[in-house]
């Protein structure tokens, strides 16, 4: 039985209008009816472009967002259920690496203090000398040396930061670790280290991650499924290699083809789905299926009426779900992509906020860049 | 970025240990700043004017040649004339035939303990509603700001006046009344920085290690939102002081005419600004000069803990 188990989880957030007495006259749909499975000891990807609710959705899980409707599972127990009490204990199972490893440590606490709040606010057993003990443990698995117990977040290099922030999660012995673009802040080369660091402490104490991201080619390096949000809602999940072999959602295979193929001349060749506009405004989706305003797959009929749930294909392919009504068509190549025109995208309605509750920053190469000139493979 | 970057990274390789860690001390936030302080020649001159100031307030009667309120010297004041700076009386003689030089140096003691007092007074009350209202939001946050909101509308002096006008006449209603304008400024300050410090990234970090939540108001949002209470508080000092010297300007201080107090003093002068306007002009520099050190060392306080500055 899978570790974390989420099922139709929505996080909306109230939009609230008037000066003296407030009513609540919207929502933003950030996370909307999401269900996912993590094995233990696997990781699992999130890709999705900015504003898509991939964040919020990790927040939700470790309940640091209060879901607004479903239920969060951590093996077997339903968190959403506890109390602000029970909630607190149980948090030393699942922990969170966040993007900005600077912003995520208190300027004010010394390495020793940060690392040793955690074990004093969950009792660890055995005192100061065992918690010192514990710090230097910490420490050296994420691979810096004892010396800095005395030094401050400022005095460390973005690396050294995430490294801290990976000792602090790990404090607790978590079973699962949430990473919330755990390296999209860090250079090239740090990226890699520490990519290779979160895989190293998976193996080394059978960790389980949800790792968020923008970034492709990170999710597949160390992902076992990788589901892609759009919209608030997961349209596409696979186990990795199958997800970036045969895409099967059209915004899916979009997403693919923004990313650069290492060589010139397949790169000039290659015919890539360039989408049209922006990612619709959470708080007025689309009805129907939510990508249909930018989908050069898109039908007459259902695409804008009925939203497609997320289904297996078991004849095509077989623990590949996807969310859309058309999958097989578009597979066999019975259907083929038309233009969309870019005045069709901005018929969508568009509200007052255009989804700003998301912090995280896409850098997808080119494929999402607005304006483009309509693609067609 | 591509896949094989992220494969040809060093496995786990440790980062390079920080040089010179053992040799260098920890340094904190507080001492950086401190080092910045001391290398910015106006907080020099600042913190100069204040140890001057404070240190002539604690050893008056050591430094003023006379008692304050001697007024031996009458017999050489005549209407419209009064003795200017001498040997004997460097700042000349009063109207009463008393000392200038030895009240302007007790007048410090007044102001600095009417700064003082008042500054502690408001800024423990304003912390504690700006407490309230950053660390529980929600109707709580709202009801005490309307109440701070409500504080904040009335003019400041105007405050102070009625404040001391209700409370009667004396040095305790003074510094109440100058506590209580400061009030709603320290609230104010202190809930917006809260608040904001609340959302940051390490709050989550900690709520997410299962830390209970006034632990992480008093540990990691209060610590991290005081930097600009500190520097408010510099800056109220010089205030205080400034409307200290108001509200005796405008009769509303201690019961004791008498009392060396550089307000008092700028009222007393007005009577003979024609003849004599050295007298007015004596007090207001110590207020000024005062008000300045203070002024001085909020300001490049403000600049030497600003988060742009920290490396």
């Amino acid at each position: 039985m899978s570790l974390l188990q989420v099922r139709d989880l929505e996080v909306h957030f109230p939009i609230k209008a008037g000066t003296l007495f407030q009513r609540t006259v919207g929502a933003v749909k950030a996370v909307d009816g999401v269900d996912l499975d993590v094995e233990a000891g696997t990781t699992f990807g999130l890709v999705g472009e900015s504003g898509c609710g991939k964040s919020t959705l990790g927040r939700a899980i470790m309940r640091l967002t209060e879901p607004t409707k479903g239920s969060v599972t951590l093996d077997g127990q339903d968190i959403l259920a506890l109390s602000e009490r029970k909630m607190r204990a149980v948090r030393r199972q699942f922990q969170m690496v966040f993007q900005d490893p600077m912003a995520s440590l208190d300027p004010r606490q010394s390495v020793e203090s940060m690392l040793t709040e955690p074990l004093r606010a969950h009792k660890f057993p055995g005192g100061s000398a065992a918690h010192a003990k514990r710090i230097r443990e910490l420490l050296d698995v994420v691979g810096l040396p004892e010396s800095v117990v005395n030094r401050y977040p400022h005095e460390f290099s973005g690396g050294q930061r995430q490294r801290l922030g990976i000792a602090r999660a790990l404090a607790l012995n978590p079973s699962l670790i949430i990473a919330d673009e755990p390296v999209s802040a860090l250079d090239v080369s740090i990226q890699a280290q520490v990519i290779n660091l979160l895989k190293e402490l998976q193996e080394r104490f059978s960790l389980t991650y949800v790792v968020i991201a923008h970034d492709l080619a990170v999710v597949r390096h160390i992902s076992k499924t990788v589901a892609v949000m759009y919209l608030g809602g997961i349209v596409e999940q696979a186990p990795a290699a199958d997800l970036y072999g045969q895409p099967l959602h059209p915004y899916t295979r979009a997403l693919m083809s923004a990313v650069p193929v290492p060589d010139p001349n397949v790169e000039e060749s290659r015919n890539r789905i360039l989408l049209q506009g922006d990612l619709p405004s959470p708080a007025n989706p689309p009805a129907g299926c939510r990508f249909h305003t930018r989908c050069p797959w898109k039908q007459a009929a259902k695409c804008d009426t009925e939203r497609p749930a997320l289904r297996e294909l078991p004849l095509v392919a077989p623990g590949h779900k996807v969310a859309c009504h058309y999958a097989e068509d578009i597979l066999s190549g019975k259907l083929t992509p038309h233009e969309v025109r870019p005045e069709e995208v901005a018929l969508t309605p568009a509200a007052d906020d255009p989804g700003s509750i998301e912090t995280t920053e896409a850098h997808v190469a080119g494929g999402l860049t607005p304006g483009g000139p309509p693609g067609a493979r | 970025m591509s896949v094989n970057e992220v494969v040809a990274g060093e496995p786990g390789g440790p980062a390079p240990a920080p040089t010179e860690a053992a040799a260098r001390p920890p340094s904190s936030l507080g001492r950086e700043a401190l080092r910045r302080l001391v290398r910015t020649p106006m907080a020099v001159v600042g913190m100069a004017l204040i140890a001057v100031f404070v240190l002539v307030a604690i050893f008056a009667p050591l430094i003023a040649p006379y008692s304050p309120t001697d007024n031996s010297w009458l017999d050489q004041v005549r209407p419209g004339q009064y003795p200017g700076p001498s040997a004997e009386h460097w700042l000349g003689i009063d109207p009463l035939g008393r000392d200038v030089f030895s009240r302007i140096i007790y007048g410090a003691r007044q102001s600095l303990l009417i700064g003082v007092v008042a500054l502690a007074l408001g800024a423990v009350a304003g912390i504690a509603l700006g407490v309230l209202a950053g660390a529980f939001g929600g109707w709580v946050d709202t009801v005490v700001m309307r109440f701070v909101d409500i504080m904040l509308s009335v003019p400041g002096l105007l405050f102070a006046i009625a404040v001391a006008a209700m409370l009667g006449q004396s040095l305790t209603s003074v510094m109440i009344a100058i506590a209580v304008v400061n009030v709603p400024i320290f609230a104010r300050l202190l809930r917006g920085e809260m608040l904001g410090q609340r959302g940051a990234d390490y709050v989550l970090a900690a709520r997410s290690l299962g830390i209970s939540r006034s632990a992480i108001v008093f540990r990691h949002v209060l610590p991290n939102s005081f930097t600009p209470v500190i520097v408010q508080g510099t800056l109220t000092l010089a205030l205080a002081i400034v409307e200290a010297a108001g509200l005796a300007f405008l009769g509303l201080s201690g019961s004791d005419p008498s009392a060396p107090e550089w307000g008092r003093m700028l009222t007393d002068a007005q009577e003979t600004l024609t003849s004599a306007p050295m007298l007015a002009i004596y007090p207001g520099l110590a207020i000024v000069l005062a008000a300045l050190g203070f002024t001085l060392v909020g300001e490049s306080l403000r600049e030497a803990l600003d988060p742009k500055f920290r490396r």
